[in-house]
């Protein structure tokens, strides 16, 4: 029902995400924005069951926070990466799992952008692109049919914008809008909402 | 609640021998709760079964929990909606227990204080448990810090309030409706939304056909009154499981303000009238445009 992608470019992340919050048939916020900002750099995407998904994100947001009031300095995105893994797989056989799917984009200063890929099974993995839900069936191959490693923003866009069309000519649900995120040097930029046109 | 602590209950050998609370230690959000959170989580576990089935996730264990005469789902109509004169809540007034009407006469919008209001959807019981603990817990901020807690901060305490419990047969859904022009959705299996309107229950869909359709910024307290009844009255022509009554609540930033409860086969009859009469001007026109 939910989705998420990310796009990994030479010196930035793109990552986009669905805006609808449902409650079985009804679509009750036509804007939810499902994207949590960890620190300056690094943005966590989630999707997954109602409260677990707020419930998770706002406690792995706010222990970011905490580790850069402790130490003085921010967690990198490989490092917050992984803190999420570990607490996703403490609970993951404990009585009360998250079922939840993630994806983690940062940009460090040493090692440039990253995207992580990251289930409710507590898998995790470093991906150049990725996408979560049943929107991902559709769009995987488009993103491995025309990704490059070195593809420029305006491509990534495209590329995204390619994907976006594809699940309003062939999912089965309406998704309307799309907020777009970019994670580059600078920090995190907001890019204008994706609208697919209508057919 | 009140009793208990008074008679100081908690720290007797008893109540440490009815009610362990070890289960609940390794939840994460149990431990930002502060001391009222002890009494509040200790009061719901029953003694006599065994408290992993009661917090386990898994619906593999229905054996050991009480078998249900009908299925929990929620059987009614409540709306909300924000507009330039304040917030509108309304909700039909039928509390139903499978296909019986167990009460006609239910109040559904509840005030947890001047200036906030909230309209419950779900278990009729939990609901009223739900929202007077919520009330005692806004009291108590209140008391504490001598400030009133925001909207916002009072639907995160529910929702974090109603986290241990999700998973079990907890069925709340609560939307509060403030002052400041502020509406949040929070629901027993954790959802927690902030919009400009919201209907819940099993005759929402048909509430928000019509609210969707209608529902501007500009409309006049009038009007807007107006349509929440039209949509609560829709909704339950279509709806088994809602009618009767019809509430309604304007909330301004001078608090909050009911209207008298409004007999919804009354609104039926009327309704009926003004399409008998629309239709006969309709006949008359044609006639006179014959022979014209």
């Amino acid at each position: 029902m939910e989705y998420l992608i990310g796009i990994q470019g030479p010196d930035f992340v793109l990552v986009a995400a669905d805006n609808v919050a449902a409650s079985s048939i009804i679509q009750m916020k036509h804007d939810y924005d499902k994207m949590f900002k960890l620190s300056e750099k690094i943005l966590l995407l989630c999707v997954g069951e109602a409260g677990d998904t707020v419930q998770f994100a706002e406690y792995i947001q706010k222990n970011v926070q905490l580790y850069k009031m402790r130490n003085g300095y921010e967690l990198s995105p490989s490092a917050a990466a992984n803190f999420t893994r570990k607490n996703l797989a403490e609970y993951l056989r404990s009585r009360t799992p998250y079922h939840v799917n993630l994806l983690l984009a940062g940009y460090d200063d040493t090692d440039g952008p990253g995207l992580y890929y990251m289930d409710y099974m507590s898998s995790l993995a470093k991906a150049p692109f990725a996408a979560h839900g049943y929107g991902a069936f559709l769009t995987l191959s488009i993103l491995d049919r025309h990704y490059k490693p070195d593809l420029t923003r305006e491509e990534a866009l495209d590329l995204l914008k390619m994907c976006v069309e594809e699940l309003n000519r062939r999912f089965i649900l309406n998704l309307p809008s799309f907020s777009v995120r970019v994670i580059d040097r600078e920090g995190i930029h907001d890019l204008e909402k994706i609208t697919p046109s209508t057919k | 609640m009140a009793l208990e602590d008074i008679c100081g209950f908690k720290n007797s050998p008893l109540h440490r021998k009815l009610s362990p609370a070890s289960c609940f230690e390794d939840t994460a959000t149990f431990l930002h709760m502060n001391d009222n959170s002890g009494t509040l989580l200790n009061f719901f576990m029953p003694s006599f079964l065994s408290s992993a089935a009661f917090t386990c996730r898994s619906l593999a264990k229905p054996s050991l929990t009480v078998r249900r005469p009908f299925n929990l789902s929620h059987g009614t109509t409540t709306l909300g909606f924000i507009f330039q004169g304040g917030v509108i809540a309304a909700a039909d007034t039928r509390a139903s227990a499978g296909g019986l009407v167990a009460c006609p006469f239910v109040h559904k919008i509840s005030p947890i204080h001047s200036h906030l209001v909230v309209t419950s959807s779900g278990s009729g019981a939990d609901c009223m448990l739900w929202e007077r603990i919520l009330r005692r817990e806004i009291r108590l901020y209140q008391l504490r810090h001598s400030r009133c807690l925001s909207i916002c901060g009072t639907a995160k305490l529910l929702s974090f309030m109603l986290h241990p419990f999700k998973g079990t047969d907890v069925c709340v859904a609560l939307t509060l409706c403030g002052w400041d022009k502020e509406l949040i959705y929070v629901c027993s299996d954790g959802a927690r939304l902030q919009g400009d309107i919201f209907s819940v229950g099993s005759g929402s869909p048909y509430a928000y056909g019509i609210l969707d359709g209608s529902l501007r910024w500009s409309l006049s307290n009038e009007e807007a009154i107006s349509l929440a009844r039209e949509a609560v009255f829709r909704a339950t022509h279509r709806d088994a499981y809602s009618g009767n009554h019809v509430d309604l609540f304007h909330i301004t930033a001078q608090g909050w303000s009911q209207r008298e409860r409004e007999d919804l086969k009354e609104e039926y009859y009327r309704d009926k009238k003004r399409k008998m009469t629309i239709a006969e001007d309709r006949k008359r026109l044609t006639e006179l445009e014959v022979l014209g």
